[in-house]
């Protein structure tokens, strides 16, 4: 879990309203497999994303992150593929629930996203909601998560 | 014991649940819980979340519906595996609510079936639990994991939301349906305008909807980021769940100096037909300002309309006339007890001479599952409610999102049209709307 806490790795930057259909659309949806869903990650929108992504690796992305469908598949298949941590403007509810409960962290932090580019390293403390791009040693910082919900993320979920 | 601050209808079912006299927004409260339900897609995974969480039972085998409804009848082996799954499940904890494939939709199934009831709180592994706010319940769709903690335990947290509350005065207006009152309202605050939030439909315009246009327009409150949709009981709402409940239900009604975050009033006589183009639900234009585009496909049915009187809608502009010949026609009852009653009111034979295919209940094209998906650039009207990239099937495809008059009128067109366009006046199909 040692990266869910002090991550560094690539910027993966997406836009507005990233839903789960687009995460994981719903033609793999007969498997429960992390790894076979990682497979298939955010395929509709950026069909290079699964077969690039590296352990380690941000997703950045705007408003609204993981609006649609209720299928907690969507942060499985995230967390499967290597990443470490979403950083958003703000998140769909339902994702926000999903996410803490199969222990993918995520962050709220509108200065970051704006700031952070496709391609950027940056260095991300899950605990202390600290983002630090690494080019440049810009800081940002995020609300970090209420205690009992970082203790389920050091747990791995629920 | 009378509570300290007037509440709205969303605050007092949880505040009611929660076992304290009030809540306000913002709070974080344990809550016990009605009625849980999962479908073939997530049930495997809230399955496997409970045995990892040591549970053995669920808390209440009458109060836990499983429901095969997206792969199902199962498309593949696979989608076979995973309805197993849950069959098993279901048959190893003695559910009484256990739906097999072809019973219907789950959103169609509860409310009908009078499962889920005024007053109660409702969580289903699906975002589009939301719907059931139409009978005046809390109702909010979780993911697999905290379904999974429910049903061990008969219990979950919740943030006490903040509440919206929209207010729809007129009349509603020929040819506008539930569909096109929460399409409008979804493309005036965006499909996050309401994340985190309860949304509460009031006004003059709705007592006119029946139960199947209320139930289409909660349906879509998650299509606005919201966390319920929900109506304060009236006459209808009751006549309703009288002839359906499975159990005593006390029906709440929202406190008339309730607080709301925003009160959003909507002029009923102005909103038209009304259509969400690709590639969101809350890219929605009036039909009368969008391009007549050439279609390929039209799907009337899933979880938003294809209940009865949407069928009965659609048929009424079928009847007589042919899809066109460029147009594959898919028309899919929400459940089999309205397949039934569309077959016993010759619905079904109007879709078939008119060249449709008429399908067992299933969620089928709605997600690109099956029974329709689209191919790479075709175009689809459609009456369900997500017109995501993909979701239909191959990522370059599009879906418009329309009420079922509408959809039906297109298929015959050939092109996106008003049912006006081809002749038809209201009052050959009013009285369903
Ligand atoms: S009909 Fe569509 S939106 Fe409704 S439950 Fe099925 S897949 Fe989900």
């Amino acid at each position: 879990m040692k990266e869910e806490v002090a991550a560094v790795g690539r910027v993966w930057k997406y836009g507005n309203d990233i839903n789960t259909d687009v995460i994981i659309p719903a033609r793999y949806l007969f498997t429960t497999d992390p790894a076979e869903l990682a497979a298939h990650c955010m395929e509709d929108l950026d069909p290079s994303f699964a077969g690039r992504v590296q352990p380690g690796d941000v997703i950045v992305a705007g408003r609204n992150f993981g609006c649609g469908s209720s299928r907690e598949h969507a942060p499985v298949a995230i967390r499967a593929a290597g990443v470490a941590c979403v950083i958003a403007v703000s998140f769909a509810r339902i994702f926000y629930r999903n996410a803490i409960n199969v222990g993918l962290p995520i962050l709220e932090c509108p200065e970051a996203v704006e700031a952070l580019q496709d391609g950027d390293q940056v260095e991300v403390d899950v605990a202390a909601g600290t983002i630090r791009r690494v080019a440049t040693g810009e800081t940002f910082q995020a609300a970090p998560f209420p205690p009992f919900m970082q203790e389920i993320l050091r747990c791995g979920g629920l | 014991m009378a509570a300290p601050r007037p509440m709205t209808i969303t605050e007092k079912i949880l505040a009611a649940h929660a076992g304290v006299p009030w809540v306000e927004p913002g709070q974080l409260v344990e809550v016990r819980v009605d009625f849980l339900m999962a479908n073939d897609i997530t049930a495997p995974l809230a399955i496997r979340a409970f045995r990892e969480m040591g549970a053995t039972r669920v808390f209440d085998p009458e109060r836990v519906a499983i429901v095969l409804s997206h792969f199902a009848p199962s498309k593949d082996i696979r989608s076979a595996d995973q309805c197993k799954v849950a069959r098993e499940f279901a048959r190893e904890q003695g559910l009484v609510h256990y739906y097999e494939m072809g019973e219907g939709i789950e959103h169609a199934l509860l409310p009908d079936r009078g499962l889920v009831l005024p007053g109660e709180l409702v969580l289903g592994a699906d975002s589009h639990t939301c719907t059931y706010g139409a009978v005046g319940c809390f109702s909010t769709g979780v993911g697999s994991t905290d379904l999974a903690y429910a049903m061990a335990t008969g219990e979950t947290w919740l943030k006490v939301p903040e509440t919206l509350k929209f207010v729809y005065y007129n009349r509603l207006q020929p040819w506008v349906t539930g569909k096109d009152l929460i399409l409008y309202t979804i493309g005036r605050i965006s499909c996050d305008g309401a994340t985190y939030k309860a949304m509460e439909f009031t006004g003059e315009a709705l007592a006119d909807l029946s139960m199947d246009g209320r139930l289409a327009m909660a349906n879509m409150a998650i299509e606005a980021g919201g966390k319920n949709g929900i109506f304060n009981p009236d006459q209808r709402t009751l006549d309703y769940v009288a002839r359906r409940a499975q159990r005593p239900c006390s029906p709440v009604w929202s406190d008339p100096d309730a607080e709301y975050a925003e009160v959003y009033e909507f002029d009923a006589a102005q909103i038209e037909p009304q259509v969400a183009l690709p590639w969101s639900p809350d890219n929605v234009r009036p039909l009368s300002q969008v391009e007549r585009v050439p279609i390929d496909q039209v799907f009337i049915g899933s979880c938003t309309n294809g209940r009865l009187d949407d069928l009965r809608t659609a048929a009424r502009i079928l009847r007589g006339r042919r899809v066109h010949p460029e147009v594959r026609a898919i028309v899919i009852p929400a459940s089999r007890d309205i397949y039934l009653q569309a077959l016993k009111e010759g619905l079904i034979e109007i879709f078939m001479a008119a060249g449709c295919v008429v399908s067992a209940s299933t969620c089928g094209p709605c997600l690109g599952g099956h029974m329709g998906v689209l191919g790479k650039g075709e175009r689809c009207v459609s009456t369900s409610n997500r017109n995501f990239v993909g979701r239909m099937g191959h990522p370059e495809s599009e879906s418009y999102l329309a009420n079922p008059a509408v959809a039906a009128a297109s298929a015959v067109a050939g092109r996106l049209c008003h049912p006006e366009e081809l002749g038809i006046r209201y009052e050959e199909v009013a009285g369903v709307a």
